[in-house]
């Protein structure tokens, strides 16, 4: 049990092996190594689980100490791990959807001409991102946090002579680091407070300095804040989310595991894991409340209107991870996790799929030269359709449950405005359903807009089992994964109960009986309203894309200034780069390059030295060899006297 | 022991001028054979090291000279702090001895001032004698003067002059205020351990003026070499015309005698003064900090744009000692050992790419990774390290010292830290531009990748920036008592000065 670790192992092997020799592997070997590695993990992590679950509930929390990593002073950050229900889920989750993944890449990326710089990647991904999970302090955390980080720059940048990879991978990892500055003035403030980077010793002294949340800020206000300006970085939340739809450039299974179903929550991970100090700032939580859900609204409308698949997956995966900030921000922990969960399924299974698509059509994006594709991509077809109703939260769908627990405890939290961040929620909801059949119904239904000369049906790339399998399981998970988290009226959150020990540190407002009173109607109530959200949003995209194809440009013509700011993503980019982009390469070029570098601080110096120049002209006769003298001079005096004193020394 | 370290390179200098001069082959392996003799030996020095003595240890005191009233001692020793400086140097100067395998023209001389070179910095990093450190400090000067001047680029001149300008002018300052302690030292001698002892129980009492004076003399001598903010202009311009393996211990060893000078002599000799003009200091650093990296980010030259990288990276670690406690000071230790590491491993790299294409400005190349991806992967390794990513050995330091900074003054700090998002930017546009991308011109098709000595050069390099990424704790606790006593140094006087105050109060 103590050797759950070594699970991080496997991976880091593999991407030694096929980052240092793949260039002498065959394709074969780079994938079989990289796909075990992946699978030891993932069968290492299942055994864990196993044995998991047989221990007392109590119990469920184990700790392994490797060696200590960095010690100074009084500041420690060990090198040890932490097991416990929250980092079982996340391991479960990240070597489960990563072996997958691996899987499908065998296949997708066959051809390629960095097949085995692919799968060290790959392997290198799952390490980091495990030792993230598993890390048992901050600071060790941070190293996978950077680590999953560096990976995606790196799988971003994958296609090496395309500019535009290059350009979104180093945005993407500018954009991070100014999340991870943000997270480490965290970390510093954390052990300025309370003498420790250890999860455990800071939870166990903020819960006994603070047995009552704070009002205002102070100093965990300062850290919560901190912290989750770090998680907007990674977890893409506005203002920070600019960096995800230009990863879309990335191959597409690296979209689906990194940018969709693991990396991209990690933000979510860490503020449940610190919920001993979230629960306590109940302001932070209030502006994450609100940060998630206008990054949710904003995403969702964005997506509407893209027309390159991916990038509507990639708004897609924003907005729905606003959702899961929007469960953080009123309270509700494990409903943002049970949110992570099944949406790794199910948007996992979106990204694959499109990437079935994408291949077929020999890398088309375009939603509109795309259609009629559901007599050739069978598979791609149905499973896509499965994600789809769980994402969109049709009943009984693994989308649904969670989704529904969110909006319950959104309506049900103190906040000022809970019943308006609610009603965005199911506008959100709708929204969602809405982009999500576009994107289907623009894929396989109607007339078939792909380029017939180019790509008759008979070269269609059929996909082999590498890319049916992963497709299947993950179809499975996205209707099953919705059973672990029943809602009251229908039986048991077993997830919610599992992952209570992560959770005991969280602050729990005395409840009172009013609001509990005749909740198992309620909660079924507005999961009424909330389906009927979805359908309308069906209804609409049923209409605009199968009914009446031509509503959309007239529609776009009417409210054209509309359209242009939603295609236009806001503009957000664009005012980036005209505020602080351009004013600081201009200012540095202009200001501090030509005029202070060159003209001031060189100018001065510069003129030192030429004074210095026309008085040496005068005496150069005397000075010509000075220095050569003076050299030898220094260098035989210190030779002998050295030698003769280390003979003395040793006489 | 110690003194073999300074024997076997000057021996090894005056062997290498017996030798007749066409035997380049001979004077290549005989000078390597010397240098990997003196890394062997320096490593010696690690296994007898006694990390729970603060104090200097392996000292010797023998009189080298007297005139008069005058004398001055061959006294050397090491501590904590000095030990690991005399290791990286010892550690670079084989690879930068490889490095120069390919040099034509007077093999013989290069390989004597190299070798000089060796000797010179290692001495000042063991000098306990102040006159004897003057004379090591200015030997140092004297060989990398004339490697930049003869086998450096065409601007060579200009830079050397510079260069000799800067620092010669800042030194004599030292050497001025070195005599003034002489002869504010009742026993008149330049013994450093003696002097300190003097100023810790009040036999040498300074006034706050004196003190301010001598703490700026050696200061200025200490930060022209850093180079921090605004002294820092020659650096660029030697950077960009030395040969690789001036580059290499330019970057890897010689700045490090600027800040190694203000923990062994400003602080000690002078901690009021320190804590007078800590906050100037500190900002000067950040400047520095943000300033390099910001000037680093316009380059069009990769040379000139790691030389920008260095002046933002020894920002950090002025900051650090600056911030007076043990965390930062430990940092900042510590981040001189991982600059050496990964700006040497750069400039080994760009000298590996000039030697093939015979330039370095970035719009000469782009989409290299496809061309010579093993380089590109060194490379981007490299390039991490120095960005300080955690796991490899420069996070631990930056960590270190900005957990300490954050604990003296959060502002600083913050502050600081936009350091680590501007070294991002143009690390990885660097990279970008010269490695990604399409082959732009058709030469760069044609560049192999690179060779079994080169990576026999850069291996070490790469094994010790994950080992201090991983395990720093060996490094760590060597450091720990004899930092300590700096820090102790601090505190006696932040103390004495409050209580100074309370009775000027009363």
């Amino acid at each position: 049990m103590q050797y759950f670790w070594i699970l991080i192992l496997f991976p880091l092997i593999g991407a030694l092996l096929n980052g240092i020799f793949g260039n002498r592997f065959s394709i074969k070997i780079s994938a079989w190594l990289a796909c075990s590695a992946s699978g030891l993990s993932f069968l290492v992590a299942l055994n864990t689980f196993w044995e998991f679950l047989h221990l007392p509930v109590n119990e469920r929390i184990i700790k392994q100490h490797l060696f200590t990593w960095i010690q100074s002073g009084n500041f420690v950050a060990e090198f040890s791990f932490l097991l416990d229900p929250l980092s079982m889920v996340m391991i479960l989750l990240v070597t489960g959807i990563g072996l997958l993944i691996h899987l499908y890449s065998v296949e997708y990326m066959t051809g390629d001409n960095g097949y085995y710089r692919y799968f060290a990647y790959l392997n290198l991904f799952i390490f980091m991102m495990s030792l993230l999970i598993l890390a048992d302090n901050y600071l060790l955390m941070f190293i996978g946090w950077e680590g999953v980080g560096l990976c995606s720059y790196l799988l971003i940048g994958h296609y090496l002579d395309k500019k535009s990879a290059g350009d979104a991978a180093k945005k993407a990892f500018v954009v991070n680091r100014i999340g991870d500055v943000s997270f480490i003035l965290g970390i510093f403030l954390i052990f300025t407070a309370f003498g420790s980077v250890n999860y455990l010793k800071v939870f166990e002294t903020v819960s006994h300095r603070f047995p009552q949340p704070i009002e205002g800020f102070g100093i965990l206000g300062t850290i919560t804040l901190l912290l989750f300006i770090g998680a907007t970085g990674k977890s893409a939340q506005f203002p920070l989310y600019i960096w995800l739809p230009n990863a879309m450039e990335g191959p597409t299974p690296v979209s689906a595991l990194i940018h969709a179903a693991t990396m991209v929550t990690a933000g979510i991970y860490v503020i449940v894991r610190s919920v001993a100090l979230y629960s306590r700032t109940p302001d932070t939580l209030a502006i994450i409340a609100l940060i998630g859900t206008l990054t949710a609204l904003l995403a969702a409308m964005m997506a509407l209107v893209q027309q390159d698949i991916k990038k509507v997956l990639a708004y897609s995966t924003i907005s729905q991870l606003g959702y899961m900030f929007l469960a953080i921000g009123v309270g509700a922990f494990s409903a943002g996790i049970f949110h992570l969960l099944t949406h790794a399924f199910f948007k996992a299974l979106l990204f694959l799929g499109a990437g079935s698509v994408i291949l077929a059509l020999h890398h088309e994006q375009n939603l509109l030269k795309m259609g009629g594709l559901k007599k050739h991509l069978k598979i791609t077809f149905y499973t896509m359709w499965i994600a789809t109703l769980a994402i969109s939260g049709v009943p009984f769908f693994s989308g649904f449950f969670s989704k529904d627990e969110i909006l319950w405890k959104v309506f049900n939290s103190s906040l000022h405005g809970g019943t308006l961040l609610w009603s965005i929620g199911i506008l959100v909801a709708g929204l969602t359903a809405c982009y999500m059949f576009r994107l289907m119904f623009l894929t396989f239904h109607g007339q078939e807009k792909w380029d017939s000369h180019n790509t008759n049906p008979s070269h269609f790339k059929k996909p082999s089992g590498f890319i049916k399998l992963p497709l299947i399981v993950l179809a499975f998970f996205s209707v099953g994964a919705g059973y672990i988290g029943l809602p009251g009226y229908l039986g048991a959150h077993r997830l919610a109960e599992f992952l209570a020990p992560s959770l005991k540190y969280q602050y729990f407002p005395q409840i009172t009986s009013a609001v509990r009173h005749d909740h198992l109607f309620q909660e079924f109530s507005l999961t009424i309203i909330a389906i009927l959200g979805a359908l309308i949003g069906i209804a609409i995209a049923y209409e605009l894309y199968i009914k009446d194809t031509q509503i959309p440009h007239v529609l776009v013509g009417r409210f054209s200034s509309l359209y242009k700011l939603v295609h236009g993503k806001f503009f957000i980019d664009e005012l980036y780069d005209l505020v602080l982009v351009q004013p600081i390469k201009k200012g540095t070029q202009i200001v501090l390059w030509q005029s202070v570098e060159n003209k001031i601080i060189d100018g001065v110096v510069n003129g030192t030295a030429s004074t210095v120049q026309a008085w040496s002209q005068k005496i150069k006769r005397i000075q010509s060899g000075y220095i050569r003298t003076y050299a030898a001079w220094i260098l035989t005096g210190t030779i002998l006297i050295s030698l003769y004193y280390y003979w003395m020394s040793n006489s | 022991m110690l003194n073999l370290l300074l024997i076997i390179p000057a021996i090894g200098a005056l062997g290498i001028l017996a030798l007749p001069h066409k035997k380049s082959s001979l004077i290549k392996n005989l000078s390597l054979a010397v240098s990997l003799i003196t890394f062997i030996l320096s490593l010696t020095l690690l296994f007898q090291f006694d990390s729970q003595m603060s104090q200097i240890q392996f000292i010797e005191d023998k009189i080298w000279f007297e005139v008069g009233p005058v004398n001055v001692h061959y006294h050397i020793g090491i501590d904590g702090l000095s030990l690991f400086l005399v290791l990286l140097t010892t550690f670079l100067f084989p690879i930068s001895i490889l490095a120069s395998w390919h040099i034509k023209t007077n093999i013989r001389s290069y390989m004597f001032l190299l070798l000089l070179l060796e000797m010179g910095i290692i001495g000042v990093f063991i000098s306990l004698d102040l006159i004897l450190f003057y004379v090591f400090w200015e030997v140092t000067l004297i060989p990398m003067y004339f490697l930049i001047g003869i086998w450096g680029g065409k601007q060579r001149i200009y830079a050397t002059v510079k260069f000799f300008i800067y620092t010669m002018a800042s030194s004599l300052l030292m050497l001025a205020a070195i005599i003034s302690l002489y002869f504010l030292n009742p026993s008149k001698s330049f013994n450093l351990i003696e002097i300190t002892n003097k100023l810790v129980n009040g036999e040498i009492i300074l006034s706050p003026s004196v003190e301010i004076l001598l703490f700026l003399a050696f200061f200025l001598a200490f930060a022209v070499k850093i180079p921090l903010f605004p002294l820092h202009t020659w650096l660029p311009d030697a950077h960009v015309e030395a040969p690789t393996a001036g580059s290499v211990i330019l970057a890897g060893v010689l700045l490090k005698m600027g800040t190694y000078g203000l923990l062994r002599f400003c602080i000690p000799l002078f901690p009021q003064a320190s804590l007078t003009l800590a906050p100037i200091i500190s900002l000067l650093a950040i400047i520095g900090i943000i300033y390099g990296s910001l000037v680093a980010m316009v380059q069009p030259d990769m040379k000139k744009l790691v030389a920008y990288s260095s002046i933002s990276h020894l920002g950090f670690v002025v900051l650090g000692i600056f911030s007076f406690n043990l965390i930062s000071i430990e940092g900042a230790t510590y981040q001189m050992l991982n600059h050496g590491l990964s700006t040497c491993a750069l400039f080994l790299m760009i000298g590996m790419i000039y030697d093939r294409r015979h330039t370095h400005l970035i719009e000469d190349f782009g989409g290299l990774a496809q061309v010579i991806p093993r380089y590109a992967a060194l490379f981007m390794f490299f390039s991490l390290s120095s960005i300080g990513l955690p796991g490899l050995n420069g996070f631990v330091g930056e960590f270190l010292i900005l957990q300490g900074t954050f604990l003296e003054n959060p502002g600083h700090a913050a502050f600081a830290a936009l350091g680590i998002i501007l070294s991002a930017i143009y690390m990885l546009g660097m990279y970008q531009r010269v490695f990604m991308g399409k082959v732009h011109h058709e030469q760069n098709r044609l560049l192999s990748d690179i060779s079994t000595r080169e990576i026999i050069i850069l291996v070490p390099i790469v094994i010790m920036i994950l080992w201090m990424g991983i395990y720093p704790n060996l490094f760590l606790r060597k450091m720990d008592s004899s930092l300590q006593l700096i820090v102790d140094r601090i505190e006696q006087s932040r103390e004495s000065e409050s209580y100074r105050v309370e009775l000027i109060g009363n």
